[in-house]
């Protein structure tokens, strides 16, 4: 059994840049999320997602041990900080152009935000 | 084993002016050496220093330690917490003076600054020869005039000047992580080669370099990832052994949090390769990383590789770009965004008469601005919206284009559609940047002592 989750709902994601390159880290939650991270999340469909801005590459690198996969996208930035005309040269918003998208995972039980530590419980999803 | 202890009190120029003060608390505290790093100089800020240079001689450093500096230094100074940060952007020397300066005003005894040069390139190099080393781009071809032109220094002369005493050492253009990098191999005694050691070093600056960013801050999501009290976050420290083993934490009775989620993404930030994380120091290997949670805020991190350093150094060369021009106007209530609308294509339509080569982005904000083209509607009268801005942005180097288009959205007050409100302009100087690779002779880094012991 498998359901729909948006990624905001099971991995953290944060956005980096230098010139017109941005790059995505993205993060599960919990580490046991990786593999169905990875076997679905490719950088075709990151690059699909970025598509109105039009990337002249993508890549996909995949840090296991971290549970975590970094997405560097070429020419998204508007030409970067310094040139673009945009709100946002930084690319400082585009995580949450990849936290929206939704992967398949195993089982029904809604999982909560963060589990441990001082953390407030966070939405279900 | 000896633990050095580094406390990170800026992640850039605008950032909190009382940040340091509970990290240098928590520091003097600590038994070992102790270091404070501040990190000040985003790309452009250089280039802007260099221009203020420029007009006064005795300018051009990071205006950032006139707000920084005085909350820390009475306790830095007491506790024997050594400073490191590149405020000394365009003008080291200067900053120095100034630091001198301020610690006599605060009556405070006369530091040891160091002063760390070598990094400005624009002397060396002609334009021609920085467009031939231009990477990523070749926006220097046929540009006769840069603004800046400065080395990516590494952590050697940072040791070097903590070697010889100095309670405050002040750069300009540095490799982020060797804010931290240095101090570690001043106190271990690292040596050039020991690639691992000197990885290690490098992530801890690489985790430091953006300060609160590891303990919470651009992190909280209401709901998804809640953070405690951000509104004192406290800023990192790393206590770093021997083996190059770093525990990142925080002053205690701060708010924030320092988890694995908070150090991963930190970890990852502005990463490209991350089997090859270039510095001047040594190639950093992230891929074995180990991310441990060990305590409350405690998160030990260690595994990091070293591959030798690169034969070339980054430079980051600035130039004039022209101007930014910017006006927004509001319409509110009632079929706001056919209002909005009728507006910008009111606008579109007056400058392509005017100024046909202008190149006009238009934002509606509450519709679609920050996530940008295909994500909202092309046309804003199919918006569910009754509160949107309008923004209009262009960028020229001819000030009379942009003249014009401010004008015109200012016109939409009385020659608009109904309620436009609110008009606000702005025109802001326009630096570009592009980055080069050069060898290393071009950037000989020169450590020299400015102040005495009292």
């Amino acid at each position: 059994m498998t359901r729909t989750v948006r990624l905001q709902d099971i991995a953290n994601a944060r956005t980096g840049d230098k010139g017109n390159r941005l790059n995505v880290a993205l993060v599960c939650r919990n580490p046991a999320d990786y593999a169905a991270v990875a076997a679905q999340l490719t950088a075709e469909r990151v690059a699909g997602a970025f598509a109105a801005r039009k990337p002249s590459r993508v890549v996909r690198y995949d840090l296991p041990k971290l549970a975590a996969f970094n997405f560097v996208l070429d020419d998204v930035l508007e030409g970067g900080v310094n040139a673009s005309v945009g709100l946002d040269g930084h690319g400082k918003s585009l995580s949450f152009l990849v936290l929206d998208m939704t992967i398949e995972i195993a089982g029904d039980v809604p999982r909560r935000a963060r589990e441990t530590g001082t953390i407030a419980p966070g939405r279900s999803s | 084993m000896t633990k050095v202890f580094i406390g990170a009190a800026a992640g850039f120029a605008g950032d909190r002016s009382d940040a340091g003060v509970p990290v240098v608390d928590a520091l003097a505290a600590f038994s070992g050496p102790r270091f404070l790093m501040f990190e000040t100089l985003a790309e452009r800020t250089l280039a802007l220093c260099q221009l203020e240079r420029r007009q006064n001689p005795q300018r051009g450093y990071s205006p950032a330690l006139e707000r920084m500096l005085p909350p820390v230094l009475a306790q830095c100074l007491a506790s024997g917490t050594r400073i490191v940060g590149n405020f000394g952007a365009a003008n080291p020397p200067a900053a120095a003076d100034r630091i001198a300066d301020m610690a006599r005003s605060l009556g405070l005894r006369a530091p040891r600054i160091a002063v760390v040069e070598g990094d400005d390139i624009a002397t060396k190099l002609s334009p021609g020869d920085l467009a031939a080393r231009e990477i990523g781009g070749s926006s220097l071809a046929q540009r006769p005039e840069i603004i800046s032109a400065n080395a990516y220094l590494g952590a050697q002369p940072i040791a070097q000047a903590l070697d010889q005493d100095a309670d405050i050492v002040v750069t300009g253009r540095v490799a982020d992580s060797a804010l931290a990098l240095g101090p570690l191999l001043h106190a271990f005694r690292w040596r050039a080669d020991d690639w691992d050691r000197l990885a290690a070093g490098t992530l801890a600056g690489h985790l430091l370099e953006c300060g609160a960013q590891v303990t919470g801050g651009y992190f909280a999501d209401p709901g998804y990832k809640d953070v405690p009290d951000l509104a004192t976050v406290g800023y990192p420290i790393a206590e770093i052994n021997q083996d190059g083993e770093i525990v990142i934490t925080k002053p205690v009775g701060t708010g924030g949090v320092v988890d694995r989620l908070t150090v991963v993404e930190q970890l990852l930030y502005e990463i490209h390769d991350p089997s090859a994380y270039l510095a001047p120091d040594v190639i950093l290997d992230l891929t074995d990383v180990d991310v441990a949670e060990i305590g409350k805020d405690r998160v030990c991190v260690s595994g990091a590789r070293g591959k030798p350093a690169p034969e070339t150094l980054k430079a980051t060369v600035c130039f004039d770009s022209g101007l930014l021009g910017e006006a927004e106007i509001s319409y509110a209530g009632a079929n706001a965004p056919a209002r909005a609308q009728l507006a910008a294509d009111t606008v579109r339509e007056r400058l392509r008469k005017r100024v046909p080569r202008l190149e006009v982005r238009i934002d509606a904000i509450g519709i679609v601005s920050v996530l940008g083209a295909g994500r909202g509607p092309a046309d804003f009268r199919q918006a569910q919206a009754n509160d949107v801005r309008l923004r209009f942005a262009a960028q020229s180097t001819d000030a009379g284009e942009i003249e014009m288009l401010l004008d015109e959205v200012e016109a939409l007050y009385c020659a608009g559609p109904a309620g436009g409100a609110g008009v606000r302009r702005r025109i802001t100087p326009r630096l570009a940047s592009a980055s080069c690779l050069i060898e290393r002779s071009y950037a000989q880094p020169r450590v020299t002592m400015k102040g005495v012991r009292a």
